[in-house]
């Protein structure tokens, strides 16, 4: 065969989606069925892949204990953004049918073995999990909601940071968001943060950060500026494990990094510390 | 005539005025404004970080603490003060010096004016997003007045990590916006050179900020942007500073607070 011609590679075995999955991680192929039973964590690396709010809740708390708050809060258009790939408007709102729900995080009342909290939950899958209006006013009303109940109040991001497209609203509400929970600390309740990957810019520096306890997922990416943006700063070229919760617990910003599977008996372990 | 020249410029101009190397920085307001500042440094943690500076101010009688981002002019002093970059000690000291405002009993004062937090390898080392997270947070409860003082660029994080306060004012020239046009563009437009498109989205002039309910009052400039008149530009946010700080140390301490945080809760509800 002449070097120029491309081999056939063969599409005779090509795993179809709907039996498997890819790992992001180390890329070998995992049986749907088992990536669902592990949680979305490969069992060859032991990756840790993002999952939709509704289904941490389902990880993290008791059946059928989770009930919304505030649904009707949702995304605000205050600048009236279009850019080149069209209105932020019509984004949002398809984001809303994509996640099935209304921004970026998802707020509700629910038990963690049977103690009462306040939970709110980031899905990257809203528009990369952005800290919009809506998100910072769900927040806002869940930290309110958490002193009103006397409940810890637990907020696990996922976020690549503020909302552009709501330009300096976006960026407001991380300190509408420190001010909440600056109240609930006040208050003497439990506030615990658990970064997920990713937990990055305007939500890494705010609510995120600013936990009684700041918890993480192995490797889930943790920082203020993104990686490229810091390369093209300094110059260099940033080592691999730059970043991850690994890098940030050794930092000295994370008090744990928990796997997925033990997450909610650690957060039960730590509420009951705290007198829950 | 200053008005006409004010109305032509597009959102883009502005943002170069906001840049101008001439622009005052916080040293011509410590000379210009201040009839007395005694510097205090550090973090007590790291280090002290010259991009952020701090100290007891003096303001046409008024006691205060008054802490800045720090642009140099010129090469050397813009190496210094990794052009108005702050790091995290930067953060922790304008932190250390707020706490001593409350125990003090001084108003605060603060002048943004910042690219953004350095976004450099250290600083995530020291934890840039703690830094900032940690100040929104305890800025949102401090017991005694903050005035805030947008004066060239407020960048993002870096600028609101000491700009959360009872009162916000903006320079008519300056902008404040959640990322730089440039940076804007080159993600959502893929296009580095559509900053001026995005300058305008943005909607990060004075203005349009007032506009939004984001800040409470323009400072004017003298015609041709405050590097004009330096003289004259000081002046007039010493006039503005003064005017807020007496309306503000009539309000009881609780209650100052307690409007702080309806200030911010009601951003972002339309």
């Amino acid at each position: 065969m002449a070097w120029f011609e491309k081999s056939a590679e063969a599409p005779a075995r090509v795993p179809t989606e709907a039996i498997w999955v890819v790992c992001p991680g180390c890329k070998a192929y995992i049986a749907k069925e088992a990536w669902r039973a592990a949680d979305k964590v490969c069992p060859r690396c032991n990756h840790h892949d993002r999952l939709a709010c509704r289904e941490r809740v389902a990880l993290l708390t008791d059946a059928g204990s989770f009930k919304e708050l505030n649904a009707e809060v949702s995304f605000n258009d205050p600048l009236k953004f279009t850019d080149s790939s069209g209105a932020y408007a019509d984004k949002a709102k398809a984001n809303i049918a994509k996640a099935g729900v209304g921004e970026s995080v998802l707020t509700g009342t629910a038990a963690i073995d049977k103690i009462p909290v306040v939970l709110a939950v980031m899905d990257f899958k809203f528009l990369g999990g952005s800290l919009g209006s809506g998100t910072g006013e769900r927040i806002l009303l869940a930290a309110e909601k958490a002193i009103a109940l006397k409940r810890p109040l637990i907020i696990v991001s996922a976020s690549g940071g503020a909302r552009m497209h709501e330009g300096i609203v976006s960026l407001m509400q991380m300190a509408k968001t420190c001010a909440a929970i600056a109240r609930v600390k006040e208050a003497g309740l439990p506030y615990l943060s658990i970064l997920t990957d990713p937990t990055t810019g305007g939500v890494s520096a705010s609510y995120a950060m600013v936990g009684d306890l700041n918890i993480s997922e192995p490797k889930a990416l943790i920082g203020f500026a993104g990686r490229r943006v810091i390369e093209q700063t300094i110059k260099q070229k940033l080592p691999d494990d730059f970043q991850t919760a690994e890098y940030t617990l050794a930092h000295g910003f994370l008090d744990h990094i928990v796997p997925r599977k033990e997450m909610k008996a650690f957060l039960a372990k730590v509420l009951r510390y705290a007198g829950f | 005539m200053a008005k006409n020249t004010q109305e032509k410029l597009s959102p883009w101009d502005i943002v170069q005025i906001a840049r101008h190397a001439e622009r005052p920085n916080i040293a011509d307001y410590l000379r210009l404004l201040c009839d007395d500042f005694v510097e205090l440094h550090g973090d007590r943690l790291f280090g002290d970080d010259r991009g952020m500076i701090g100290g007891f101010a003096t303001i046409g009688g008024e006691k205060v603490v008054l802490i800045g981002h720090r642009k140099g002019r010129g090469v050397e002093e813009n190496i210094e003060a990794n052009f108005g970059m702050a790091s995290p000690e930067g953060y922790r000291k304008a932190m250390r010096l707020m706490r001593l405002a409350e125990k003090y009993s001084l108003p605060v004062v603060t002048f943004v004016d910042t690219p953004g937090a350095y976004p450099g390898s250290e600083a995530e080392a020291r934890g840039q997003a703690e830094a900032i997270a940690h100040n929104l947070e305890f800025m949102s409860t401090l017991k005694t007045p903050i005035v805030v003082v947008v004066t060239g660029e407020g960048g993002s994080g870096g600028a609101l990590g000491i700009a959360v306060g009872d009162r916000i004012l903006m320079l008519q020239n300056a902008v404040y916006s959640v990322i730089s046009p440039e940076g804007c563009a080159s993600i959502l437009w893929r296009d580095g050179t559509k900053a001026a498109l995005a300058a305008e989205t943005l909607k990060i002039t004075a203005d349009s900020l007032k506009g939004l309910g984001i800040i409470d009052e323009i400072v004017p400039e003298p015609a041709g942007g405050a590097h004009a008149d330096v003289t004259a530009a000081v002046a007039a946010v010493k006039k503005a500073v003064l005017a807020n700080l007496a309306v503000l140390k009539k309000i009881p301490l609780d209650k100052l607070v307690e409007q702080r945080y309806a200030k911010f809760s009601a951003m972002g509800r339309f």
